[in-house]
């Protein structure tokens, strides 16, 4: 293909977007839509698991000690361990304060305090991700300055399940959707495509090449295809920030803080602008194949 | 036979027949014929003759069962894809129905043939303006088909196939949708761009055409030859 023929392509690409105008605005319509139902499955899908993440951290691990033993060593011992967050050291005295306070007057507590008092120093740790969970705190209870150690071993083990679960069904449901998605636009463009069959037949007969016949279809479908994707991609983000504004001003759910980082939203935005231009594309080149066999 | 110009041939057949899948019927069978450079030549017989099919196979837009077809010495059924292309680029199609892109103007529709070949421009607006001219429609270039009657968007079709000088036009019923009036003006049209050298080769079923323009007449039934003299559509 020389210049010429190359500067007819693009021309002619946008000269037949705008006389098919009306089939270019429902074709990108429809991939907007489908692509909206896409990426909304993928917001929802990235803040489920935000917050499966903010439960999870919030697991601890509850180093109880022996009585007179010195914290700051066993404290440095954690450190080293693999997956470790952060550890507090909450002492014997504190842990009454709280214990009372919890039960409504830390007064009650009163004769238990000094030589009376019959908690055990305390170290809190974080852990990283609840598969760690139980290995540092097994290790940890190897350790014999240590009297007990308690990681809530039933939570950690059901909130695996779930997270296993939730990203088999999340897997399933997202190959489902993008192969929907693909179904959708391939076929929308084959629609627009099959409306100028006619055109494709009579380039064949005046001698175009199957690549100079499909350059220009390409490019429609690709420009449909980008139109309905930046459509999809503004709709989603209005409607997203402003639901997650609302949430944020709600501090009752303390757990549930949606995700805002754009380091995290922008892959999503970008994966559907490619995706959806590049379905396009591929729409259109499959659909005038069985055309230019003439 | 008469070679009326003199020069070599163009068009070549030798022992072509098609047989089409699932029919026990010839389409042709073994048609052998010769066609000299700037000849005019009627491809005339009743329906299911062959005619069509002839035109196709001359096209390259279907193969023979078997048989030769040489287009200036070389066999075009062993043409591979890039030499059809540029088979077709080379020669001219009038088709019965016009074929025009209902999309594009008038001029448009003529320079595509010009654009698909990767002409500047500029020679673009040049030659399509002259074949608009020599069909009587420059008047109209920037209409629409379906803005045109039946006679003038078949001249589209004819400053289409004449505008990138072709060798050979082939022509399949070209008046086959027009009134009488507008019929004849077309075959003069034809008639004029054979004068200036490019060989034709029309398929039609308008005898009293035929009759009026005493050309060389190639007359099929049943898929095979019957008669081929100067002269008109019947051999009485």
């Amino acid at each position: 293909m020389n210049r010429h023929a190359f500067r007819y392509c693009m021309r002619q690409s946008m000269q037949s977007l705008s006389r098919n105008a009306w089939l270019a605005v429902i074709t990108s319509g429809l991939i907007a839509i489908s692509l909206i139902i896409l990426g909304g499955f993928f917001l929802v899908t990235t803040n489920v698991n935000q917050f499966i993440r903010n439960v999870e951290s919030n697991i601890e691990v509850s180093v109880f000690l022996n009585e007179g033993v010195n914290e700051t060593e066993i404290q440095q011992r954690i450190e080293q361990l693999e997956g470790v967050v952060s550890q507090s050291f909450v002492p014997k005295e504190e842990g009454l304060y709280d214990f009372g306070r919890n039960m409504g007057d830390p007064a009650l507590l009163r004769d238990l305090e000094g030589e009376n008092n019959p908690l055990p120093d305390l170290i809190r740790v974080r852990v990283e991700d609840p598969e760690k969970v139980v290995a540092v705190a097994e290790t940890i209870n190897t350790y014999p300055e240590v009297e007990l150690v308690d990681y809530g071993e039933e939570l950690v083990a059901r909130l695996m399940q779930i997270t296993g679960r939730l990203n088999f069904l999340f897997l399933v449901l997202g190959v489902a959707i993008a192969l929907g998605a693909i179904f959708l636009i391939v076929n929308i463009i084959r629609l627009s495509a099959v409306a100028r069959q006619e055109e494709v037949v009579v380039m064949k007969y005046m001698g175009a090449s199957d690549g100079y016949i499909r350059f220009p279809f390409l490019m429609e479908g690709m420009v449909m295809g980008w139109i309905g994707t930046v459509v999809a991609i503004l709709t989603l983000g209005f409607i997203y920030f402003r639901l997650t504004s609302s949430f944020s001003q709600d501090s009752l759910i303390l757990l549930f803080q949606p995700v805002t980082d754009i380091g995290r939203l922008l892959p999503i935005f970008i994966g559907l602008m490619l995706g959806g231009t590049l379905m396009s594309a591929f729409g259109s080149f499959v659909s005038i194949r069985k055309y230019l066999k003439v | 036979m008469e070679d009326v110009k003199g020069e070599p041939g163009v068009i070549e057949l030798k022992n072509v027949s098609k047989l089409y899948d699932g029919s026990n019927e010839v389409a042709l069978e073994k048609m052998s014929l010769e066609v000299g450079q700037g000849e005019f030549l009627f491809l005339v017989g009743p329906s299911g003759a062959g005619k069509s099919t002839l035109i196709k196979l001359l096209f390259r837009e279907q193969l023979p069962t078997e048989g030769v077809i040489n287009f200036e010495n070389k066999d075009i059924t062993k043409y591979r894809k890039r030499d059809i292309l540029e088979y077709r680029r080379r020669i001219g199609m009038i088709f019965q129905d016009y074929k025009l892109i209902k999309q594009k103007t008038v001029f448009e529709n003529v320079a595509f043939a010009l654009e698909v070949l990767g002409h500047s421009p500029m020679s673009i607006q040049k030659k399509v303006t002259e074949a608009l001219d020599k069909v009587g429609l420059s008047h109209k270039a920037t209409s629409f088909p379906r803005e045109l009657s039946g006679g003038e968007q078949q001249r589209v079709g004819v400053a289409r196939a004449i505008v990138k000088d072709p060798v050979l036009i082939l022509a399949d019923e070209p008046t086959g949708n027009l009134d009488r009036d507008n019929a004849l003006q077309l075959m003069q049209l034809l008639e004029k761009i054979n004068d200036e050298g490019t060989t034709m080769i029309i398929a039609t079923h308008a005898w009293d055409l035929v009759d009026r323009m005493q050309k060389r007449v190639i007359s099929l039934a049943g898929g095979k030859l019957k008669r081929d003299e100067k002269g008109g559509y019947s051999d009485e």
